[in-house]
């Protein structure tokens, strides 16, 4: 009874703060983004920075993954829909298209695992499953290969499809996980696995291996001798709103650049 | 003035009541809304026999994922179901008044654990263990298995204490009144007198088994694959639906609730059966 009590004082409180503030933001300019998850925390601390000098314009950061921001742009719910694949697909032909930031995709092993390089030939045969076994690539490691890969739909799954995977299939054995850190989790704590992450969630918990003998690093990626990145995508319709061509002129500008860079992201400006 | 106070209050909690309905009512259109229509498009047959899941070339098969539910759950029964009866035996015939003081809020406590908690668990301590002494990559169905059992601990163990405690004294006493040991009489009367309330408990915790989604997906490893054995990945129907849902479009994301509309009923069938279960051996 007492629970019930509080709950509904609880649940009053939060519609009048929700109403309250619904209201409140009524008198502002909005500019609201929504996709991508890589691009969501950057998007978040690039909006908060941008408010602190913008004090009339509201910028409202959601996730929901690089096909919602398409989805949501093309149908104009939002002003900017985030998308971080490779190839755009057809819907977004009639919008405007700006790269802000880019992200290599780095592949991880085990820190017990010898391996330090492959060629993106040999990434297609272990990928796919035509090679099962760490034997079979020369690698000095009992077992089988453990793939790793993310979820059906994801960004950085659709571009490491495209770049690694080209026509062939991932393997049937393949495990999913449904982020970078999980992955990482993951191929931590078993020998036999392989996986792949953006470049800013690596650290020496797992070891990155090189790919035809470039080593995975945001230096190489913007020299293009590492060619497993992908870029993010700002997507928006044309004529856009002055407060969205200003919010995009922010992220493509030097001290927004240099945010991403900090973060572990590949700035398309030169900083 | 009282009579029609009354008349207030009482229409007031009916509509409370219809409401908790009416949200259920709600949930099965929305679903069954956005998922019947792929169904018919795609053939339910296709849909449920279908061993291939690949969203991009517009192929939906989910038999994996419907085998895969039902590996963890009955596992997840086989590992929780012993425990938490035996526990709630141990409590109710056993233990000193000040021990059930504080095993059973401990043993409620483990309830109140969020399941993301438990998944964490799972993929830090459970998963290295038995990959290092079982083999497989340790997120398995054995895994899953194992941390659904803990969780749906709490629910049968309560529910069966109730159970147990409801059945009459004088059951007991005449058992040993007739020289029956402690242990002939727990097996032989008290368990069965308290049957019906003890499987309700674990109807309840084959629900939150089949139901639970996120430890789910820390723990077993998400692949595709049909499991040939207790050490292989697998992928729960809960598990798909939460993993693509955020990413999911057109017939990709209608095959999602479609996986909702197959969960539901799945669900319904294992309640109904078990219901007709209970009742047929109260009658007999």
């Amino acid at each position: 009874m007492k629970f019930g009590k509080t709950a509904s004082i609880f649940f009053i409180f939060i519609t009048l703060v929700y109403f309250l503030t619904g209201i409140g933001a009524k008198s502002q300019k909005i500019v609201r983004l929504a996709g991508s998850t890589a691009f969501l925390p950057f998007a978040e601390k690039l909006a908060e920075h941008y408010m602190k000098t913008n004090k009339d314009i509201t910028v409202d950061v959601q996730g929901g993954g690089s096909a919602v921001g398409i989805m949501v742009a093309t149908e104009g719910i939002v002003d900017i829909g985030m998308a971080d694949m490779l190839s755009l697909p057809k819907e977004t032909d009639s919008l405007e298209k700006v790269v802000v930031a880019r992200d290599g995709i780095a592949i991880i092993v085990n820190l017990g695992n010898p391996l330090t390089n492959l060629t993106l030939n040999d990434l297609t045969q272990v990928f796919s499953g035509k090679v099962k076994e760490w034997k079979e690539i020369g690698v000095n490691l009992s077992g089988q290969i453990r793939v790793i890969s993310r979820e059906e739909g994801s960004g950085t799954r659709k571009s490491f499809d495209q770049l690694i995977l080209k026509s062939a299939r991932l393997t049937t054995d393949a495990m999913f996980q449904d982020s970078n850190g999980t992955i990482r989790e993951a191929v931590k704590s078993d020998p036999n696995s392989i996986g792949y992450i953006s470049i800013g969630f690596l650290d020496s918990t797992v070891k990155a291996i090189s790919v035809n003998g470039i080593v995975a690093s945001n230096e190489n990626v913007i020299l293009d001798t590492y060619k497993i990145s992908r870029p993010v995508y700002f997507l928006f319709k044309q004529n856009p709103t002055p407060e969205t061509k200003n919010f995009i002129q922010f992220i493509l500008g030097k001290e927004a650049q240099k945010i991403i860079a900090a973060d572990g992201l590949i700035p398309v400006v030169k900083i | 003035m009282k009579y029609y106070k009354e008349i207030i209050i009482e229409k007031c909690i009916k509509l409370v009541a219809m409401s908790t309905i009416s949200i259920l009512i709600l949930i099965i259109f929305f679903i069954f809304r956005q998922g019947v229509p792929f169904l018919v498009k795609y053939g339910l047959p296709n849909f449920i026999l279908g061993q291939k899941w690949l969203p991009q070339e517009n192929i939906f098969g989910i038999l994996p994922m419907i085998i895969g539910s039902l590996w963890v759950t009955i596992g997840a029964l086989i590992i929780g179901v012993p425990i938490g009866v035996a526990c709630a035996i141990y409590l109710v015939e056993f233990s000193g008044k000040h021990t059930k003081l504080f095993f059973k809020p401990a043993i409620e406590l483990l309830a109140g654990i969020p399941s993301v908690v438990y998944g964490f668990i799972g993929i830090m301590v459970l998963a290295p263990f038995i990959r290092s002494n079982f083999g497989g990559s340790g997120l398995s169905v054995l895994t899953a298995s194992i941390v659904l059992g803990i969780m749906i601990l709490p629910t049968i163990v309560s529910i069966s204490i109730d159970a147990l405690s409801t059945v009459p004294l004088s059951y007991k006493e005449g058992s040993i009144a007739m020289g029956a040991t402690n242990w002939q009489t727990i097996v032989m009367v008290l368990l069965p007198a308290a049957r019906s309330g003890i499987l309700a408990g674990v109807i309840l915790g084959m629900g939150r088994a089949i139901g639970e989604t996120m430890a789910v997906i820390m723990v077993t490893g998400n692949s595709l694959k049909i499991p040939s054995s207790a050490l292989d990945s697998t992928r729960t129907m809960t598990s798909n639906i939460a993993l693509e849902m955020g990413y999911a479009l057109g017939d990709h994301r209608a095959a999602l609730f479609a996986t909702a509309v197959i969960l539901f009923i799945f669900i319904l069938l294992l309640n109904i059966i078990t219901m007709t279960v209970i009742k047929s051996k109260k009658t007999r």
